[in-house]
């Protein structure tokens, strides 16, 4: 099955899912014992660390992919993996900060999973700006490759670093201890999310084929 | 890595350090820089005792071990960039590349050269942040300088890898110091943690844990740096 179909497929099951999770979200779960209404942009906040691990794990298949291979297949894939895994991290972040806000009474503290969370967003956003930088498209997915690769790799080094420095943060609540229909909501909204991150990351793929393909005639033409 | 291979890396660093002790043109440059990130440090931080520090030391000594360790990073930038540009500039990349045998041994001879210059660099900076900021650093030298040095070759691995990489790109100045950073996050905080609970004492016992860090970072990335440097260099 080629990408635009898979694209098509996933981005076509998102909305009815997407529109289901926001009505259980937002209508139908309870508000939170203690935190009210604010407690609601969870389930935007916590599905979207799921579609950035999406993007970055198809990140780091497609660079491991193009190292082994040298298909310029692979490279498109790391690309779109790593800018939908951007684009979720971006707003997993900004939701957190506006969550913690009315919650922790400020909209950044240095915990772990925060301060990790920022520290992968630099590190992709600094494989883009590789990107942009190189115009030879080998040369570019070469070195790419090895900055997703190295980047994934350290995330878990960064978070173990700053556990270690810092020992305050709270622990997340498991299913057993939350409303049933916080649950449902959450799972319904994670689903929604993982299928917008694979539409996402089928049309940035489809994108980047057809940019390569712009590339090669433009250098017909130039030849 | 074969035994030939060890010797080669031991040319490339040879030939790095020679060529750095009769030019001097990267340690000059560092040295100097990172003196005056040093010397700006007091100047911006000043040398009061605020409130907020706990007990009898004076902001800048409370702050040491940081300013030293950014100091350090930020003059090693330039000494990984300069161990790369300087082939570029002479040409002689492409004839590196050339010699026979694996690529690994190029990329462990300018670790090992950019450590040797890094840890001149810190033999030197450290007496000045003794004198400036007033810290006693003679009476734990030793373990000082173990930290330094594991803290120095986790840096200057990653920064290799990273300085071959954007050697060659346009906007490497500014390139090289935006990918580097966020990488070095556990080894800043690893460097920094472990510098103040040798100056200050360490009595929680942490010290392990900081170490034990460091000497994982230092691993990993000699690891994975050295397999993925033949993907950097390959045309």
């Amino acid at each position: 099955m080629d990408a635009a179909r898979i694209g098509g497929v996933a981005g076509v099951a998102a909305i009815p899912v997407l529109a289901a999770g926001l009505y259980l979200g937002l209508a139908w779960a309870p508000p939170d014992a203690m935190m009210g209404n604010v407690q609601r942009i969870m389930y935007v906040h916590f599905p979207s660390w799921i579609a950035t691990a999406i993007g970055y794990v198809v990140a780091l298949v497609g660079s491991g992919g193009y190292l082994a291979r040298r298909s310029p297949r692979f490279d498109w894939l790391a690309h779109a993996g790593v800018e939908v895994g951007v684009l979720f991290n971006v707003s997993g972040l900004v939701t957190g900060s506006i969550w913690g806000r009315p919650t922790w009474g400020v909209w950044w503290t240095w915990d772990p999973r925060l301060t990790t969370t920022a520290i992968m967003l630099i590190i992709f956003t600094g494989y883009l700006l590789v990107r942009a930088f190189i115009e030879d498209s080998e040369t570019r997915a070469r070195v790419a490759a090895v900055v997703a690769i190295v980047g994934f790799l350290n995330v878990p080094i960064v978070y173990l670093s700053v556990r270690w420095w810092r020992t305050l943060h709270q622990i997340q609540s498991s299913p057993e201890t939350v409303a049933p229909e916080m649950v449902v909501a959450l799972r319904v909204m994670m689903g929604a999310f993982a299928l917008l991150a694979v539409f996402l990351v089928a049309r940035r793929y489809e994108l980047a084929r057809l940019e390569a393909a712009a590339e090669a005639a433009e250098d017909r033409v130039d030849g | 890595m074969t035994a030939q291979d060890w010797r080669r890396a031991w040319a490339v660093a040879w030939k790095d350090l020679v060529s750095e002790r009769r030019g001097k043109t990267a340690f000059n440059a560092m040295a100097f820089f990172a003196a005056i990130v040093v010397i700006v440090f007091g100047l911006a931080l000043g040398p009061d005792r605020p409130s907020f520090v706990a007990g009898e030391e004076t902001l800048l000594q409370y702050l040491a071990p940081g300013l030293f360790w950014i100091a350090v990073f930020f003059a090693g930038v330039l000494a990984v960039a300069r161990s790369f540009a300087s082939e570029i500039e002479g040409g002689t990349l492409d004839t590196l590349r050339l010699y026979p045998g694996d690529r690994r041994a190029l990329c462990v001879g300018k670790i090992v050269a950019n450590c040797a210059l890094l840890i001149v660099l810190e033999i030197a900076l450290l007496p000045m942040v003794a004198v400036l900021y007033s810290v006693d650093l003679w009476s734990r030298l030793p373990s000082l300088m173990g930290v330094a040095l594991l803290a120095t070759v986790g840096f200057a691995t990653v920064g290799t890898l990273f300085a071959a990489m954007t050697a060659t790109l346009r906007a490497r100045e500014v390139l090289l110091p935006v990918l580097l950073f966020p990488m070095l996050v556990p080894l800043v905080l690893a460097a920094v943690k472990a510098t103040t609970l040798v100056l200050r004492g360490d009595m929680m016992g942490e010290l392990a844990v900081w170490i034990t860090l460091l000497v994982a970072f230092d691993l990993v990335f000699l690891v994975v740096g050295t397999l993925t440097f033949e993907y950097v260099l390959d045309d």
